[in-house]
This record gives structure tokens, sequence and C-alpha cells, in this order.
């Protein structure tokens, strides 16, 4: 059973149903509680930083959700929920993040249009169980302006081009994260979702 | 390398597509499921429906609409036609499209465009502009391009950007249904003054009008309908047609 994080106006609707088409159990929770008997959460998440890491702290899910990953339970952050699994974001200042991925967030920097949006092709450049059956140049789609930067370059596992190295995704033990919209992503993201519901950590 | 997008545009009217569409192996070419499964498997980056019904549970069909595409349409989607509020555009992306767009009610209220990127993020937020010409210069339309605005082109597009738009869904008047090819003038004027992602209509007909539209227009995307439904070009034509010349588009992989 995979537990999806609903923190307000992200569209946890997409998500639910590409799981539900994959035929993979899923729930959608706003109660830390339930964060805590979790086997697998998905973090979602579109809009401010700063906004969604109160909403989280408020209601008590950024401690839940820190607890139930150091203790080893596979994690999805997507879009803006990756970003939130990070130490810290400049995105309007800076903000501190939920600290379980070591690194920082910040304004993709490259002579293109800001915001990174539509198709675009991932580079695999690291190990992460969620490209099982996924090549380089396979597009995924995107809408961001700002990207995580990891601790070690190590944890990136997929990067975009963009007049810059975009962080795609990231694997760091059994934590995940895609810059991109997996549930968006025709069967790409499809595949990738069935890959993170058949990891076994 | 971040690719140039096919958009096609349905026109919705009480749960069935409007113009005519005629396709070989579609079982119901009016079901808007249908049509969306049939270009989303040939390759198409993204859909935009306008629900065009007039009736007075219009919020419930176009919520109906977009919860039954949500379930099985795994590309970006946008719903649009009379999104008066910032209740209907909850209602819509709660539902599970990714973007909402919106036409005479910006024009009408501009500040609903400030609102709806604060509580849902620009990236969800499309302004439909509805441009006609009039001399060396295009004023705004509203209402299905019914009524004329003293809005110029612009410097609507301007305070578009400026109030948090995501994007602009740029619409020729003049040329729409034409398909003589969309408003490269306009385009470029658009595209020159704002950095926010631009969708070209109205116009689209042959190959080569859809590379202008890219290429001298500096759009981000093309929409088109007709050119579609009547199955004159299917998306791969369009896409095999500007690779050839450079123009980087996404190849559709079929694996599972």
């Amino acid at each position: 059973m995979i537990t999806i994080i609903d923190h307000g106006y992200a569209n946890i609707a997409n998500i639910k149903n590409a799981f539900d088409h994959l035929g993979i159990d899923c729930n959608v929770t706003r109660v830390s509680e339930d964060i805590i008997s979790a086997e697998k959460i998905v973090l979602p998440g579109v809009g401010a930083f700063s906004a969604a890491m109160e909403r989280l702290e408020q209601t008590g899910i950024a401690d839940a959700l820190k607890f139930r990953a150091m203790q080893g339970i596979p994690v999805l952050g997507i879009c803006l929920g990756m970003q939130l699994l990070f130490t810290s974001s400049e995105e309007n200042g800076n903000f501190p993040g939920l600290d379980i991925i070591p690194g920082k967030v910040e304004k993709i920097k490259t002579q293109y249009k800001i915001p990174h949006i539509g198709w675009n092709d991932l580079k695999i450049v690291g190990c992460n169980p969620l490209f099982t059956g996924i090549s380089s140049g396979e597009f995924v789609y995107f809408v961001h302006s700002f990207h995580c930067i990891p601790g070690k370059m190590s944890l990136r596992s997929a990067v975009a081009e963009y007049g810059c190295k975009i962080t795609a995704a990231v694997s760091y033990r059994n934590i995940f994260g895609t810059q991109f919209h997996p549930e968006k992503s025709q069967n790409t993201g499809l595949r990738i979702l069935k890959n993170f519901g058949e990891i076994k950590l | 390398m971040l690719t140039k997008r096919i958009i096609p545009c349905l026109d919705v009217k009480d749960g069935r597509v409007v113009k005519g569409v005629s396709f070989k192996g579609l079982r119901d070419a009016g079901e808007p499921l249908e049509l969306a499964k049939y270009y989303n498997d040939q390759g198409a980056d993204e859909l935009v429906f306008l629900d065009i019904t007039a009736s007075n549970d219009k919020r419930k069909t176009t919520v109906d609409l977009t919860g039954k595409l949500g379930k099985e349409l795994f590309i970006p989607f946008t719903i649009g036609g009379g999104v008066s509020d910032i209740d209907d555009i909850k209602n819509i992306l709660m539902h599970g499209a990714d973007k909402v767009a919106i036409n005479t009610a910006a024009v009408l209220n501009p500040n609903i465009i400030d609102k709806g990127a604060d509580l849902f993020g620009s990236q969800c937020i499309v302004i439909a502009v509805d441009a006609k010409r009039e001399g060396d210069s295009w004023k705004v339309y509203r209402n299905a391009a019914k009524v004329r605005t003293d809005f110029d082109v612009i410097g609507w597009v301007k305070e578009i950007e400026s109030r948090g738009g995501g994007e602009i869904l740029l619409t020729s008047i003049d040329n729409d249904g034409q398909n003589q090819g969309y408003d490269l003038k306009l385009l470029e004027e658009v595209t020159r003054v704002v950095t926010i992602p631009v969708i070209a209509s109205g116009g689209g007909g042959e190959l080569n009008h859809f590379y202008e539209a890219l290429q001298i227009g500096k759009a981000d995307a093309v929409l088109a309908a007709s050119v579609f439904h009547y199955g004159k070009y299917t998306i791969d034509d369009i896409k095999s047609y500007l690779e050839e010349r450079q123009i980087p588009v996404r190849k559709y992989e079929r694996h599972n």
C-alpha cells in the first residue's frame, strides 16, 4: 500500500489515478497518524516551497515523514515534493526543508526560458531502481523554476539538458525524487511509478 | 533538450466532442475520452479541452468531463471554457486537470490571475488571449471572440505575465479556421515581450504553418483542431516534418 500525502492544493488526483490505473493500492491522507503507519510514501507538491513546508510542519506530517524515512521505508518526492526533501531552498529567501536528503534547492541557471516547462529527455547518470526498463533519451514532463543540487553529485541519478544540467531524479538510500511528473509522462512515467510500487528494501 | 509541444484542441458540448470527427478505428469519436486516447497514442504532448456547454449545470458537466479524462489520460491536459472564479479553478484542478484556461474572466477581473497563481501555482494558470488585428496592432476580444475590449494585446500579455500567469494561449481570431497559417507577426510581437511560454493557435492547416509558428513566431507550442480532427495530418506527420527541420520534438515510446 502506498500512502500519498495530501498537503493542500497539490494535485493528488493525478497521482492516485496513475496508481489506480497500474493496479497498485494507494490511499491519500492529510494526517500524520497515517504516515507513521505507512509502508511507502509519495510526497507530491506544487506551488511555493515555504508555504508547503509550513503546512507540513503545522500538520505534524513533517516530523512523521522524517521519522518514517529514517526507519528506511521507500519515499518518493515528486516535483516540489522532491525539493521539500532537501536541506533548504532559496525560493523567495532561504527556507529550511525536511533535510532528509543533503543538499539545496536553487533557481535554474540558464539562458533559456524559466519555468522549464514541457517534455525533456532524460540522461541517466546513476543507479536508481526507479529506472528499471527506462533508457536515456526517453521523455518526461517537467514544470518548475527551481531544481535540487544534492550535497553529493553522485546522488543524482538522471539529468535533463536545459542550457545547464537539471537534476531530474535523485536516489539516496530509501529516498527517491523526480523533478518531473511521472504521473504525466505517459508510459515512461507509468513505468517509473510501477517500479516504485515494486521496490522492496 | 526541451521539445516543442504539439497540442490538439477539442471542443466539448454536453459531454460530447463537437466538431465532426470521423476516424477509422474509433468506436465513438464523439466521446471525449476516446478521442483523447486516440491523440494520446499518436503522441500528442498535451491536450486542451474547451467545454462550450451553455446549460445551467455547466459547472457539473465540466467537472464530470475532467474527472473522466483524469482517470485515463497520463499526459498533461488543460480544461477551459467559461471558467469564471477561483472555485471553478479549484474544482477543475482537484478533479485531475493540470491546467485551467481562463479567458473572459481574466479580462473582466484580472485579479483572478494573481489569486489563482498564488493558490495553485503559476504553472496551472493558462490565460487564453483572443486577438483581432486593427491596423498595426491587436485588440483583445472576450466572450468567445464576440465582444471587443479596449485591451491592447501587447499590454495585456505583459500584464498577464506580471500577475503570475503561467502560459499564454494566443489565438488569432482573423486566422482561426482559415487553415492559412498562424499570425506570425502577432506571435513575434508577443513572444518578444513575455518570457512565459506562448502557445500558438488559429490557422494551422499545413505542415509548414507549424514550423513557421515555432521557428519564426518563436512559439513554445502549437495548438490546432480541425487539421487533426479531419485526419489531414497526424501528430506524427507534423513531428516528422519538424524534426527534419531541426525543431526538437518528443518521439513517443510505446513500451510498457
